[in-house]
This record gives C-alpha cells, structure tokens and sequence, in this order.
C-alpha cells in the first residue's frame, strides 16, 4: 500500500515551489531534502531547540512541528532568505560575523531567522530584550554571550541603514 | 524521530471536519500542533487521520467581553498574550500565557489546544480549572460545554471525545471583588514548571470571602483547593498552604523529589494568595495597572490584534467555582 | 618571525557560508531524489539475550531495499567492533558488535540496519521488525556495578574492566604521618557531549573505479578511513573520508566506527546507491556515548598551613556496557587530578566498571572536570577544617614558576610523563581574586544577608594536558594564481580552524589572509592524521602548518633569488609579493609557483610572462635532485609530550532561602593557554566552555532507572540551559606563559572552559549554605534545588544558625 501523496505549492523566499510529498512530511525536511535548502538545520525534532526555526509571513515558527502539507498559505523565510538581493549579508548575519556569535553554526539559521523577526517588531533591544529574543533557541557552542551582543550589534546596524 | 503515515484531510468546513473526524476513530485534529507534533515525530501517537483545521474561517477572533474572554480554536497563544483587552478582563491568562514555553513555540500553538492536550504540567489547563472556564466542544451531533472540572480526567486525558472539535473556550472574567496571582518554578526558563500556582482571591473591604488556588505539575490533573482562607497573615496563609497540601499528592520525577514539589506547592500557594490579595485590594481601589504592561516586552513587541474592539459576544452568564 | 595577524581578532572567514545557510554539514550531503536514507532498530532493553529476529514483515515493504541483523554480516564485519585504545590494566576490554549478536547491553544497541527510500520509510520498517528477547537483570551505576550480585558480561567477573594504580612517593605512610587527615566521598553523574548535530555519515561507491567515499561527522576522518577500509576489505588507497562541517562535537564524535559508519559503505556498495543516516535525538542519546560518572574516595594527609603531604585516591568510573576508547577518561582524572599542586606523596587506583548503560567516551574535559572536583573539593575541605582561607590553602600547595619543567611522577594518557611545560599560578590566583573581588566578598555577604539573601562563593584551579601527540600534518600549496591551499587532516567542529591557521599561514608565508584556504578532514588532501580532541588541534596542527609554511617560504624566497638574482637575505614577501627590500625588483607569489614547476608548455598569461625568467641552470637538471616540482611545503608535528595549560574559576553563586534556587552572580575566569593567536576566538571558546560547565554543575545529567531506561532522553528533560540559564557576563582575564614545546608558544583552549565547573559551584553553594546548615557540603554533582533542598533537610539550621538567619532575614 504506497502512500497518499499531495500536490503542493510553497512559497519561500518569495519563490513559489511545486512539490509533491505525503501529508507526514516535515516542514523540515520538505525545505531540505525536496527544495535542496539545507540551512534550515535540524537539531531535536522535537521542538525544543530552534535550529530548524523559520519565519511564516514573518513569525519564527519550528519547522520540524510543521507539515508541508500546512505551509501552503504562507510566506517562508529561511536563513537562505535573509542575505540582501546584492549578496551582502543582511544586518543580523553581520552582526553574528562581527561578534563572534556562531562557531559550528549549525544552531545559527535558528538564531538569525528568530532575531530577524524580533528585531522587526523590537528595534531599538536592551540587553535583557536581547536575551528574551533568543530565549527559546538552544546554542551548545557559544555560551551565548557573543548572541546576544551579535543581537545588540545587529540593531545597531539595523538602525544605521534606516 | 519521523510521524508514522496518516490520511490528511484539510475540511472546506467545521461541518466537513466534523464528518471526517467521525469517520475515522483513529482521527486527531491538527492546529497548532506545538504538542501534537512532537509526539508523532516520536511515534508515541499514530492516529491514523489528521484533520488540519488551521484554514477554517471564524475560529481566529478572540471575543471578549465584560463576562469573560471567548477563545477559538485557532487562536495563537501569542495573540491572547499579547491582546491588552484580555488581559483587562481575565489578567490571569495574560499572566499565564508568558509562562508558556517560548515566543517561538506560542506563535504556533493555540490555548484550545493545549486544553484539550490536557498536560497537568501545562498553564493552562490550570487556569480554565481555576476559574470555573468551560470548554465548547461541538460534534456531528451538535456541540456541548464541558466545564472545567469535567474536562481533566487523567495525565493527558480530557474528556473530548475522539469525534468532537474543542470550537471555543471560555474563560471567566475576573470580578470586581477579586484579584488573581500566577507563579511558577522551572529549571528552565519556558520549560514545563516544577511546580505552579494561581490563586483567585475575593474580598470585601480588606476582608477575603473566598480565595482559592490551583495548581499545575502538582498533580496528574489540574487542581483547585477552596483554601478557606479569611485573613492573609502569615500564620493563616500557612494554614491555607497546609489545607491544601492536604489535598495534594504530589509526585516525583526526574526535575523535583515529591517532597521538593510539596514544599514548593507550600511556598508558591502563601506567594499567589498574598500577591492575588494584594491584587484585589489594588483593583477595589480601583489603582491596578496591567500587571504585564510594566515588564520589558513581554508580548514580543506584537501589536495587540484584538486592539480595542468592542464587545461583540455579549453577555453570557458563567458558573464560578 | 614578523607577527602580523598572530595575536589579533581576526573575524572568522568560515562564517560567511554558516550565515547564509550554505555550511555543509553530512545531511546536507547528497540530498534529492536517488538518496537512500537507513534507520536502526535499538534495544528497547538494557539486558536482555535475543532469541529471534523476524524481519518477515519488513522484505517486501515498497520502498525498503535492504534489512540486515548480524546474521547478514560477514568476515571483519561480523567481529565486534575495535578497541580502538587498548591498555595492559584493561584486562577486560569488550566492544559491541556493529548489529547485535544474540545479547544486547544497553537500551538502544544497535540490532538491525534498514535502507529504504527516505528515513519515513526506514522508521516504518524497523517499527516491523520483531524480536523476541530474553531478559536479564540489569546493571545500573557504579554501586550496582561494584555489587556485582549481577553481571553485565558473564566473563567479566566483578564487572571489573580495568584496575590501574600509579603512585608517586608513599601516599599512605604520609598521612600516616601527617598531623591532621581527613577523608571524603564525592561522586558526580553522568552526562554527555550533545552537540546539536547528532551522528550521521553518507557513503558513496564507485564501481567503475573501485571507490568508496564517505562523508561522516567526526572528529577523526582518518580513523574512520582506517576503519572503514579494514571492515569492508578495501585497500586504504580505495577509500576517502571526508569530514565537511561538524555541528559539534565535544568528544563524542572521536569515538570510531560507530556501526552506522561501517554499514553505511556496506549497503552503499551492496545497492550502488548513495546511502546516508543522519542520527536522531532521541537516537543520540542512547546510542552515542556519555562521560563524567564516577565515585571517588580521598585520604589526605596535611600540615597546619594546609600543605597536602599525602593524597591517597580510589575511585570507581562507570564506563557503561562497552570499552572502545580504553581507559582514556579515568586516567586522565587519574593524572589531572593533581592540577597545579604537588603533594608530598600520591596514590591513585582506579576500577574502571562495566554498567548495562550506554558507553563512556570523552565528553570535553575529559575526565579532568572529575579530578578537578576531586582535589578542589578536598582543598575546600583542608581550609574548612583548619579555618583558613580557601585560597591561601590552594596557595601553599602550588608548584613554583621557579619549578619548571615540573614533574609530577606519573604517567599520562599518552603514555608519556606527566610532566608540567611551564605555568605560573601565584599570578593565576592573584588575577582571579582581583577579578572576582576575593578581598571583598566577606562585605558584600554580609550587605546580602541584611537583605535576606543568601551568596557564596568559590573557587577551583585546574592544570590540562593538552596537544597530545602523536603527531599532525599539515601540506601548504601556493597555486600559480598565488592563492594557498592549506590542508590539515583532524577535522574541526567549530573552532574556527579555517581563520586561525590562514592567521599562521599569512604571517609566515607573507600572503594575504584571504588568499588562504584551509581544508581539514579531508583523507584526500592529507592522509596522515590523528584527530581533534585533548585541545590539540591549535598545538598540533597550527604546528605543523607553521613548519610546512616555513617550508614553502623558504622554498619561495630560493626561487625567487634566483629570478631576481638577488641574495636570499635581502628578500621580504609582503601582501603575496617577493621583492628586494630597497628596490622596485619583485615577483609574486603565483609566478614563483610557475617558476617552481618547470614547464614544456605555456598554458596562461601567468606561464607566459614567466618565460621571460630563466628557469635554473642549463647545466643542470631542471629539477634539483633534492627538490621537487612545485611551490608546496609538508611538514609534521610531533611533540616528546603534551604541554599544560591552567586556569582558575571563581563564582559567587545566590541560593534561595525559601526554594532553593541557585542562580549565579558573578562569574570570573583567569586563564593561561600561552601564547593567544586569535584572542576572539580563544574568549568564544571560554564562553562555550564554561557554558557547558554550568551545565554539567547545575542542569545536565543522565537519569537511568533501575531496569536501564533512560529516563529524559529528549531535550525537554535533559536541560541543556538556555540563555536564560547562563549568566549575560563571564569576566575573563588572560596570563600567558608561552610553552616551550612548540614554534609558536601555544597551549591548547578547547576544553578549558568546562573544566573547573563542578569544582567551583560545589564550592560556592556550600559556602552559600554553611551559615545556615552547619556541616553541609556539596559532595554530589550536579546539583539542582531539589537536591539542595534535601541536603538542608538533611543538615537542619541549629538554633543559633536559625536564630543568626531570622536576623539576618529581617525585611
């Protein structure tokens, strides 16, 4: 008995994609394996540690707790969304580089699609906003010191292009 | 850790997703999924039928009104924590709600959902429980209200039946007479707490009538405690404290020793009756101010979707405990 | 030497690719239709003996190409596993079979191996295998283990695998002789690595030309090759191990083959497909491996000024049900333990035991946070019997900067002395209380307690064997279009080894940073290599990378004297470009890799323009007898022993008088690595670490019940903090006492941040809780508030202690 399979349109970064997947496939694993955007990484699968956090029309949400099957009227974001249309990086990937905010990287996608969305609604952060923002993401490198001035820094930067 | 196989169904309709849910009895309802979904990915639940509800219409507008606060099915945690309406009318569930795991996870998640998952570790639960809520449930046989203290029956296990969508619950609004407190401990901030309280507290003058408190991860349901407490000194609020051990058992686990969560039960219940009295007497005087609206963000910087709408339920009568 | 980029904060050129999401780690290998994807049925049991296997149900599933238990397995592969580290005291060394074979040891041992069409499919056809078990009773921690009223390997009496003792000096007659002695029982629990990356590996055969490549996240690529090759029968030139990125490691992934890492290749070679696992969490909880559970008991023997004139140490390590990385974490606890003091005398035996849990292999630290808790504990407790200063005591024990090379009389994991390069830890300590306000804690304690708050501090000091050798490699090659390509073989989880050695390349090689790249991991690019683990990679490879760039520079400035016909001596290479200091002479780097490689044929512009150069002596062979084509440098690194690096942490911890909550206020750290190459990168490093460390003090642990089950095995249980859990500032302060076992002065960084942890919390919380529950002592870690609040009950407040808090609680 082979499984039902759904016709589905997935609009992610502002790019509409056509797929066709059973109704059980994880957000996750439908940005990864069938659209080949692997950034969004996936660290528990159980929707405690953030690192497959992306945004849907402008929300972080846990991808892995998502089916794709559910993501049909959204907008997606994910880290492969977030560096400007020229190339350069986007204030908060910046930010991260010039503070040191990732080692092994793979939490990051999570940090920065979540301090993007916080930032939009959270310009102007003090430091113990800063660390609300990114309260729900679990980092095992940094100690996440170097986070939260990245998150400080990248409204610094935010702010300077405004 | 991937979901085992299920048919999908995305209802035109509550109708249609009523049908399909009778169909099949080992259907589930999918909305926020924030619970749900974890426990497929770990194959600890294989209905056999998900009937994902997040695109019927109608179910996203939180109604409140001078009786109580009306929350659909579809709304987000993060919509009533952030709405300054609810939280003028029933403080409790904005107090709550910041407790609920992360911003993250409360974008997603709906506060139906997590009553019909009816975790006694969660807030919410406590919360319906505490202030005599009700849950409207509706089936291919028409709907019902479950109240409160019919909904908990054991550890995850609500009464809901498997062919019945939760459309709506109801919280009460908080009295003129009474004032409310929320605490809870965790490990972690945002984890599911070790122990956790909230208190009602009714007053005449500086005189409490009634108070009563409840408590989450106490327990294997949710549980209210009439404290009969009549003064809130230091000796009768341990006294409140030691009626409502009585009627606690609370158990061990990896995070808290039986004895460690009694004595937290016992610290937490003197901290939520005095704060919820305090509370009371501020708002007799009428001086309270939003007791979210003070703290750095709580809300995320979300705009308040409810803004200022006018009451559209109208008044609806509720039981109290 | 010139030190341009040595010592600076260079930001991180790796970073580029983790930021726009286009780091490639294993799973994002080969991904897309064609892809096979495996998933293992584990053991729901933690004993038990298989009767029967049935995977009839699971042969004709759509989508399933292959299900294999060990019966499936032949030659090499149907041995147990390597022991990849044996040692004389492990007389009952035993490693697991890559699929079980008629018994299983712990709760999620690998049983049977399905490769289907995606890991869905996969989950749904182990979810059908069914196996009959038999079960045994279970053994669990080191009391049950030490009982051995039940064994976990029939042949393995006492559950006994190892029992090593070393000795310097005649510990017990010390005490013997001391005037005051005291002893102590301290256990700490079990944790374990968790990098957010679990396990995972890819293989791919080549049939056409007998090729097998594997990706896999590890912290050693060529143990793997050596593995891989050795299980399949495959000639070590047939395979290539490549480690892209790692989403971390801390130690787990040292451990070599994991089954999956050999069945992966198998089936790929099997299918002529492309097969990849990718581990889940709950998998990597219970088939990967944890560290740190042990139960230690201490005699000392000490004077009136605290000095320790006899140490005598016993202690019991529980290293699950499998022993494939030796002995490495008890005898390094062994070893470290010692840390920046010297005793009189010293005995240590260990009894390394078998449990039916998952494995031990290092977790970061390494045996050393045990240690650390051990002899820091024992220090608190000289200065609490003689009323002294918990500082002034750790001072009278201190080996002397006068007293190096210092050695401490034993041997140390790698078989080598345990003998001390340099330190300095009189400065060390003084840094540390200035940096954490020592002097005036005692006034601010007393401003806490008019408040009703309760605060303590502590202390911890630690010394860390690290860059063990044997050696490292390291191949520098200057491309005729002057950009350098460095390759290293250990591999890097994180560390930002791509920044820092392109730092060492450009200042010796005199080429512009960003014309460096660096690979790692990579069997291809360099076959001889160790791995990354013991904080060796700075040590080791920066090493060797420094020595092949020498190499390459010199080999550079010899051609490019010819070309310019100018004298070695009066050649700089600046931003890629030889020239002759004081005239407009010059050549770049990329025309002197032209010029290296005797060429019939111009092939480009660069090719062409060097013909204008006489290539070597028409009298001579184009290429010397003692050189080679090429403007490339090789060169190894291979230190007589590990250098030591040190450190000191100092908390002030608040606990809460009525819940027990601990919380921290103040964190400070001094820390000696030797000379810093990137300063950035060594504090981000300390940051990660003492995160873990507060982790492993206050959060994590691994909770088994008595029939084996793990009982938070998911992130919602295991708590690794958040950033609500660390502290928003770590106070950190450098000394730098260069090693005099390598080129560059460097010590190694990684692990040091996590090692003083349980030391120094265990420190603090007691002293918090002392005044107010005489005789209470941490001697159990972690520690949460329910613990703590045990150990008041167990330790009520006296009258006079209770009377001294009501004041002191006044509102």
């Amino acid at each position: 008995m082979s499984e039902q399979l759904h016709d589905l349109r997935l609009t992610v970064n502002g790019v509409a994609h056509a797929l066709r997947v059973p109704a059980r496939r994880l957000l996750s694993d439908a940005l990864r394996h069938d659209l080949g955007l692997t950034g969004t990484h996936v660290g528990c699968e159980h929707g405690v540690c953030g690192a497959c956090t992306v945004l849907l029309d402008g929300l972080p949400t846990r991808s892995c707790l998502m089916f794709a099957v559910s993501a049909v009227d959204v907008d997606i974001t994910t880290v492969e969304g977030l560096t400007e249309a020229d190339g350069t990086l986007g204030a908060v990937q910046q930010a991260f580089l010039e503070c040191h905010g990732l080692q092994c990287g793979f939490c990051t996608p999570g940090f920065l699609t979540t301090v993007t969305a916080g930032l939009r609604q959270h310009p102007t952060p003090t430091e113990d906003d800063a660390r609300d923002m990114v309260a729900g993401n679990l980092c095992r490198c940094t100690g996440y010191t170097n986070i939260v001035r990245s998150v400080l820094r990248a409204a610094e930067l935010a702010g300077g292009e405004a | 850790m991937k979901p085992a196989p299920f048919a999908f169904v995305r209802p035109q309709g509550l109708q249609h997703a009523l049908e399909a849910l009778a169909a099949d009895e080992g259907a589930k309802v999918l909305a926020g999924g924030q619970s749900l979904v974890p426990l497929l990915n770990m194959r600890l639940a294989a209905p056999t039928t998900l009937v994902d509800i997040n695109g019927l219409p109608a179910l996203d507008e939180v109604l409140v009104s001078d009786e109580g606060v009306e929350v659909p099915a579809l709304a987000r945690q993060a919509d009533v924590l952030a709405s300054t309406a609810v939280r003028r009318v029933q403080p409790l569930l904005g107090l709550a709600l910041a407790h609920v795991a992360h911003a993250t996870i409360r974008n997603r998640g709906t506060v139906v959902g997590s009553l019909v998952h009816a975790d006694a570790a969660a807030e919410l639960p406590m919360v319906l429980a505490l202030l005599g809520g009700h849950l409207r449930v509706a089936s291919t046989a028409g709907t019902r209200e479950i109240p409160a203290d019919e909904l908990f029956a054991g550890p995850l296990e609500s009464t809901v039946r498997h062919d019945e969508i939760a459309v709506s619950a109801f919280f009460p609004a908080l009295g003129a007479d009474e004032g409310v407190a929320f605490a809870e401990l965790a490990r972690r901030h945002g984890d599911y707490a070790m122990c956790g309280a909230g208190a009602l507290v009714r007053v005449e003058g500086d005189r409490v009538t009634r108070a009563w408190v409840a408590y989450l991860s106490v327990c294997d349901v949710p549980t209210v405690v009439d404290v009969e407490l009549d003064d809130v000194g230091a000796e009768a609020l341990a006294a409140a404290a030691e009626r409502a051990l009585g009627r606690l058992d609370p158990v061990g686990d990896v995070h808290a020793s039986a004895d460690y969560r009694a004595h937290l039960a016992r610290v937490l219940t003197v901290r939520v009756l005095r704060e919820a009295y305090d509370d009371a007497r501020a708002r007799a005087v009428g001086g309270r101010a939003d007791p979210l609206g003070g703290r750095a963000d709580p809300l995320g910087g979300r705009a308040d979707p409810l803004g200022g709408r006018a009451d559209p339920l109208g008044g609806r009568a509720e039981s109290r405990p | 030497m010139t030190t341009k980029l040595f010592g600076q904060k260079v930001q991180r050129t790796e970073d580029q690719r983790f930021l726009r999401g286009q780091g490639r780690y294993v799973d994002d290998i080969a991904v897309g239709v064609g892809t096979l994807h495996a998933a293992v049925l584990r053991s729901p049991h933690a004993h038990a003996r298989i009767t029967d296997i049935d995977v009839g149900a699971v042969l004709d599933l759509d989508g399933v190409h292959l299900v294999w238990t060990h019966d499936d397995l032949t030659g090499p592969m149907a041995d147990p596993l390597p022991l990849l580290i044996p040692h004389p005291a492990l007389t009952h060394g035993r490693t697991q079979f890559a699929l079980a074979k008629d018994e299983v040891n712990h709760v999620g041992e690998a049983i049977a191996f399905v490769v289907a069409d995606d890991r869905y499919l996969a989950e749904d056809a182990v979810g059908r295998i069914r196996v009959t078990y038999d079960l045994l009773p279970a053994v669990v921690g080191i009391d049950a283990a030490r009982a051995a009223d039940r064994l976990v390997h029939d042949d393995v009496p006492g559950n006994v695998g190892a029992r090593l003792e070393q000795e310097n000096g005649d510990a017990r007659a010390a005490i013997a002789a001391s005037p005051h002695t005291l002893s102590l029982d301290l256990t700490v629990e079990r944790s374990a690595s968790m990098p957010l990356e679990g396990r995972g590996t890819v293989a791919r055969w080549d049939p056409d030309v007998g090729r097998m490549t594997v990706w896999t996240s590890t912290q050693t690529s060529t143990g793997v090759r050596a593995a891989v090759a050795a299980r399949l029968e495959l000639d070590l030139g047939q395979v290539d191990v490549v480690t892209p990125d790692v989403g971390g490691g801390f130690g787990v992934k040292i451990n070599h083959p994991w089954p999956e890492e050999l069945l992966v290749p198998l089936a790929a070679r099997q299918l002529g497909r492309t097969v990849k696992f990718t581990e889940d969490r709950r998998e990597h909880f219970i088939s990967s491996a944890h560290e740190r559970g042990q139960v230690h008991h201490v005699e000392v023997g000490y004077d009136d000024d605290g000095r320790v004139l006899g140490l005598d140490v016993e202690f019991w390590h529980d290293h699950g049900a499998y022993t494939p990385y030796g002995l490495i974490v008890p005898i390094i606890t062994s070893t470290q333990l010692l840390g920046p003091y010297k005793p009189g005398a010293y005995r240590v035996v260990f009894e390394s035991l078998y449990t039916n849990t998952v494995m031990v292999t290092p977790y970061r630290g390494a045996g050393r946070p045990q240690g650390c808790y051990v002899m820091e504990r024992t220090m608190d407790a000289i200065a609490a019997a003689l009323g002294k200063d918990r500082a002034e005591v750790r001072a009278a024990n201190f080996i002397q900067p006068d007293e190096f090379p210092f050695d401490q009389g034993l041997v140390f994991q790698d078989g080598r002395e345990l003998e001390y390069d340099s330190g300095d830890y009189p400065a060390s300590l003084a840094k540390l209380k200035e940096l954490v306000g020592w002097d005036d804690f005692p006034a601010f304690r007393e401003e806490m307690a008019r408040q009703g708050r309760r605060v303590g501090i502590g202390l911890a000091c630690y010394v860390e064997g690290t860059g063990v050798g044997p050696y490292e490699g390291a191949h520098v090659h200057v491309e005729t279009s002057g950009k350098v390509k460095v390759a290293t073989g250990l591999t890097t989880q994180g560390q930002g080894h791509a920044t820092v050695f392109a730092q060492l390349v450009a200042d010796v090689l005199g080429c512009r940073f960003e014309d460096v790249e660096v690979v790692t991991g990579d069997t291809r690019r360099m076959p001889y290599a160790v791995g990354t683990f013991a904080s060796r990679a700075a040590v080791m490879s920066g090493s060797a990378i420094h020595l092949a760039a020498t190499r390459a520079r010199e080999k550079a400035l010899r051609i490019a004297a010819e070309a310019l016909e100018a004298s070695v001596d009066d050649l700089e290479i600046v931003d890629g470009v030889v020239s002759v200091r004081g005239t407009e002479a010059s050549i770049d780097l990329g025309t002197v890799a032209v010029l290296s490689n005797p060429l019939r044929y111009a092939f480009d512009e660069a090719s062409k323009a060097a013909t204008q150069f006489s290539v070597g002596d028409p009298g001579k062979p184009p290429v010397a007898e003692d050189d080679e084509p090429g403007l490339e440098g090789r060169d190894f690194y291979s230190p007589e022993r590990s250098t030591f690096a040190s450190g000191m942490h100092a908390v002030i911890v608040e606990t809460d008088p009525e819940t027990a909550e601990i919380s921290i206020l103040k964190y400070a750290v001094v820390h000696d690595c030797g000379r810093l190459i990137n300063p950035m990168i060594v504090e981000g490093q300390i940051h990660g670490g003492v995160a873990q460390g507060i982790a492993g003090a206050l959060y994590e642990r691994m909770a088994y019940d008595d029939s084996g089950q793990l009982l938070n095995a998911s992130f919602m249980d295991f708590l690794m903090p958040y950033v609500t859990e660390i502290p928003a500032r770590i106070d950190i302060d450098h000394l730098e006492t260069p090693s005099p076992l390598n080129p560059l002065g460097i010590k190694g960084a990684g692990e040091a941040g996590v090692i003083p942890s349980a030391a120094v919390f265990a420190s603090a919380v007691s002293d918090a809780e002392q005044p107010y529950h005489p005789g209470l002592a941490i001697t159990a870690m972690p520690i949460s508030p329910s613990e703590l609040f045990d150990l008041r009950r167990r330790h009520p407040a006296t009258p006079v202690a209770q009377r001294s808090r009501d004041h002191e609680e006044r509102p």
